[in-house]
């Protein structure tokens, strides 16, 4: 249904331990394609490949021999498309009968690209740059798009997560918290978690983190992180949510957000009931135009049942469950218990639409804008 | 749609990254006013995936507040028949993130500079400006156009007569790179080329089989002179055309509009440009939004827009933090949260962007980013107005060098009128706190006019004024602009309590006589339909826009807030001691009642 301004904002994360999953996988450029449209893949699978061109490096030929870009060309022991080794001499002048000799090296092996007589310049392309996809997910090849990329389907358990970091990874799932609130700590990563993608519960902490990293671990999902601490992992200031690209050697899917936030029951549940399978994560996040978000996908290859769309968002009612998400009362749980429909003055002076929730602790009945809950989806 | 002159009621949304908002128009008495606005959360994202979901939810909310029905089977009903829909309907967007161009040019300060001119004119985010001097490698150039994915790329580059090589390199770079375009997987990316004319043969051969090409004319057909119009036109079209009709719902929206739609702050820029106009000033006009923040400038007729792609209020919050630092948004508070905490809450308001502050310390904390914001955004437009006059003017040649034309266009001592605009100046609970942010921000010198746009409407009226230039006026003086009321601000420094102005003010009833020492604020009473003449005499190390101790008389017109005397010097400094610090906040927050008093046992997390 239709969400208005007198409903609360959910960012619509999907939760699922049944859904259809469809992975474009596109290469930056076209390639080959290793399979075919019925083929099973395996996520670590090479699917598609292809050869970047190589770096390219200038070198100013005008100014290494002193003379005009346009006399250039008389100068040249190469031409376009020609290979080159590191440091050979492609060009060289000679004056006064040989005294005077000068002479340019090319910076890189590789070849010629271009050669420019108005600026003197030549480019010179290094070696390809092999990049290889793999399936990412266990699943089946359900289309070819050209030489560019393929489709992988699979049926299983997907969680997105509201932010992550780093890239695809794959990895046994391995719980290492015993409820949804408890922090992930440096003292629960062991040698064991090498290659796993390790379900956490709360915050995780700095030292945790690096640890995780440090064991080889692939992934680590967990309800939230401290802002700084994901700073100082990161080496730089987070300052919009636009990530994937990062070289971390784990990815990090955030369920919550920051703070001190245990991940959802629901999510908890999904992935502690499926440690020990094999999992697909991604920290990709974009929380914008176009909205990515981070995702763990548990695959079950060769299931049949059919999905369930669960992202179907349902209107606030007197008694719904509720999470509140900013603070005084961030990630606390509560129950509807009134919707005043006029608009209700807030100690901010604002007057907005709010919602009178007890809180699931302390019994407590408190007035919350209602642009401050997420409905618990059930 | 009617003739313009029978036009009864209009309907007019924009779609923002965040929230659509719909107002509805009526003539009234022959003059056209504000009749109800409604709001709802932009349906662009999943579950969704459509733009009318949530045009249609802000519709029905207006429906509900005016008591008329204006949609039928999930479209809006035209014309108007008795009370029944309206006669014309338009929409602006900057939903799914607006305007998103890449720029490619040869040198940065010059062609590549015109480009990133005509793209910002019309009304685009540019993501990123890649020139043969960007000190990047050719790989690393072709690596973040595959990254980008930006929604259209311009390329400029090379003189009519003069450099064709390295304009088809850069054009083979983009081949190169085949970038991807953001919305729609199925469509090639639009390129438009605005280069050497004597290059676009070998352009449009390296390029027309792996994008969807348009050559327009040169944008700097010689070294002298910029030519922005054609390449801003056709980014616009594109723009509809290609862009619009990916994004999901959109295809729908423009069968319902009576009129382009137009981005979000091309409209605000159209608008701005009339009011400079209309009324011979100079205007600084702002929009802080959620992901982005737009600042426009009229000085002397002539129009600028910068857009600060990173600084807003929800989307882009963090990365205010990470600019600003978290010190110089704390330095705004009068209390002291826990700064791991304040991180933290500020972070997830990034990743939950339409929560709202709870209590007075998240009310602060959230115009404490508002102002730095502001600043960042403001700093951003003033370097960028250096030397950048605008649309199709001549460009002296001593400009490509940076050797002239390097002073800023704005002059905040010539500066009449200040408007601001989104939800965290429109919406803030009292007036009085926008007045202040905007101050705060701008630190504006002089006498200065300052105004808000009461409930966000400058985008709907701008694309409105496209269809009737009288609606969009009458609406946008009667029921858009909340006259805040004057800012005094003397630009020099001197120790707190020395005297620095007089102001008498000359009232029917007789004249007043007031003395503000440095350092202060004070708050004086003009109300909103009263005008007065007055006097300012600064003393010897103030400036009020004459000369150092020299007086000025001027009439002035009040506002809501009232007349706020800025004693506090410019360039504006907060004392560094942390007690004297907060003791001189609450001096100035106390003598504007810009704050309620909250016991101090209550102030406790950010909310």
């Amino acid at each position: 249904m239709a969400v208005g301004v007198t409903h609360g904002y959910t960012p619509g994360l999907r939760i699922t331990d049944r859904a259809l999953i469809r992975r474009l996988r596109r290469l930056p450029l076209p390639g080959r394609i290793h399979v075919a449209v019925g083929d099973e893949v395996t996520a670590e699978q090479l699917v598609a490949s292809t050869q970047l061109p190589g770096n390219v490096v200038n070198v100013n030929v005008a100014h290494e021999l002193s003379v005009s870009p346009e006399d250039v060309p008389d100068f040249l022991l190469i031409g376009e498309g020609d290979h080159v080794e590191l440091r050979q001499v492609i060009a060289e002048s000679k004056s006064f009968w040989g005294l005077f000799h000068s002479i340019a090296r090319a910076p890189i092996s590789g070849t010629i690209e271009t050669i420019s007589d108005v600026t003197g310049q030549i480019l010179v392309r290094g070696a390809p740059i092999q990049v290889e996809i793999d399936a990412y997910v266990d699943g089946t090849v359900i289309e070819i798009r050209g030489n560019e990329g393929v489709v992988v389907e699979t049926r299983g358990a997907l969680a997105q997560g509201i932010l992550g970091v780093g890239g695809e990874a794959h990895g046994k799932l391995r719980a290492l918290c015993a409820s949804p609130d408890q922090a992930c700590s440096e003292d629960m990563i062991d040698d064991d978690c090498r290659g796993c993608v390790v379900v956490g519960g709360g915050r995780v902490t700095l030292n945790a983190l690096r640890a995780a990293a440090e064991a080889g671990a692939a992934a680590i999902i967990t309800g939230a992180i401290d802002d700084v601490d994901l700073d100082t992992f990161l080496g730089v200031p987070l300052g919009v949510a636009i990530t994937g690209q990062e070289d971390l050697g784990i990815s990090l899917v955030l369920t919550e957000g920051f703070g001190d936030t245990p991940m959802r029951q629901r999510t908890f549940e999904l992935l502690a009931e499926r440690a020990g399978r094999r999992a697909s994560v991604n920290g990709a996040t974009q929380i914008r135009a176009g909205v990515i978000r981070p995702e763990v996908i548990v695959a079950e290859p060769g299931a049949t049942w059919d999905a369930r769309d669960e992202r179907e968002v349902s209107g606030l009612a007197v008694g719904s469950p509720v999470r509140l998400v900013r603070p005084p009362y961030f990630g606390v749980l509560a129950e509807i218990v009134a919707l005043p429909e006029e608009l209700t003055q807030i100690e901010t002076e604002a007057m907005v639409r709010v919602a009178r929730v007890k809180l699931e602790a302390t019994d407590e009945v408190v007035t919350v804008p209602r642009a401050n809950m997420e409905i618990i989806e059930e | 749609m009617p003739p313009q002159e029978q036009l009864r009621s209009i309907l007019a949304t924009d779609c923002g990254s965040t929230t659509t908002k719909a107002i509805l128009i009526e003539l009234v008495d022959g003059e056209y006013r504000l009749r109800v606005r409604g709001e709802a959360p932009t349906t662009v994202e999943a579950p969704f995936e459509d733009v009318t979901v949530g045009v249609g939810n802000a519709v029905r909310e207006v429906e509900e507040l005016s008591g008329r029905t204006l949609m039928r089977d999930g479209e809006i009903i035209r014309p108007q028949s008795g009370d029944i829909g309206v006669d014309a309907y338009v929409s602006t967007s900057s939903a799914g993130g607006g305007l998103q161009v890449m720029v490619v040019g040869l040198v940065r300060s010059m062609t590549a500079e015109s480009a990133q001119r005509a793209a910002l004119g019309a009304g685009a985010i540019v993501m990123d400006v890649v020139a043969l001097d960007d000190g990047r490698r050719d790989y690393e150039r072709i690596e973040r156009m595959r990254e980008l994915r930006p929604d259209m790329i311009l390329i400029s580059g090379g003189t009519d007569g003069g450099e064709i090589r390295r304009v088809v390199e850069m054009a083979e770079l983009v081949a190169a790179a085949n970038p991807q375009a953001r919305l729609g997987a199925d469509y090639q990316l639009p390129v438009i080329f605005a280069g050497n004319t004597g290059a676009r043969e070998l352009v449009t051969g390296a390029l027309e089989r792996a994008t969807q090409l348009t050559v327009v004319p040169n944008l700097r057909p010689t070294m002298e002179r910029e030519e922005l119009g054609p390449a801003r036109d056709e980014i616009q079209e594109l723009f509809l055309q290609h862009v619009m009709a990916q994004a999901p719902g959109y295809s729908k929206l423009m069968d319902w509009t009576d009129a382009d739609i137009m981005p979000t702050p091309a409209a605000v820029g159209t608008l701005i440009e009339a009011v400079a106009a209309r009324e011979s000033i100079n205007v600084v006009g702002v929009d802080i939004g959620g992901a982005t923040t737009d600042v426009f400038s009229v000085f002397g007729g002539t129009f600028n827009r910068t857009v600060s792609a990173n600084l807003g209020m929800s989307y882009s919050i963090s990365n205010v933090l990470a600019e600003a630092g978290l010190d110089n948004i704390l330095r705004w508070l009068t209390m002291h949260p826990d700064p791991r905490r304040l991180g933290n809450d500020i972070r997830n308001k990034m990743i939950r962007p339409t929560t709202i502050p709870q209590n007075l310390l998240g009310l602060m904390v959230e115009q404490g980013v508002a102002r730095e914001a502001l600043r960042l955004a403001f700093e951003q437009h003033k370097m960028l107005a250096s030397g950048l006059k605008g649309v199709q003017r001549q460009r002296d040649i001593s400009d490509a060098f940076g050797a002239g034309g390097a002073e800023s266009l704005v002059d905040m001592m010539a500066l009449d009128l200040i408007v601001g605009s989104g939800g965290v100046l429109s919406h803030a609970p009292r007036r009085r706190q926008a007045a202040l942010m905007m101050i705060d921000a701008f630190e504006p010198q002089g006498i200065t006019r300052l105004a808000v746009d009461s409930i966000f409407m400058m985008p709907q009226l701008g694309v409105l004024s496209t269809i009737s230039d009288q609606a969009a006026t009458e609406v946008f003086y009667r029921d858009c602009l909340i006259p805040l009321g004057p800012c005094i601000a003397p630009v020099g420094n001197a120790r707190p309590g020395v005297p620095c102005l007089r102001i008498t003010l000359s009232r029917a009833s007789g004249s007043e006589i007031v003395d503000v020492p440095a350092g202060e604020m004070r708050l004086l009473p003009l109300a909103e339909d009263e005008r007065v003449q007055v006097t300012v005499e600064p003393t010897r190390a103030f400036d009020v826009g004459d000369g150092r101790g020299r007086a000025m008389e001027t009439q002035v017109a009040g506002g809501v807030v009232g007349m706020i005397v800025d004693t506090r010097g410019r360039p504006l400094r907060l004392p560094e001691d942390d007690a004297e610090r907060i003791a001189t906040l609450e001096q100035w927050y106390r003598a504007l009642g810009a704050y309620p008093e909250v016991p101090v046992e209550r102030v406790g997390e950010v909310g």
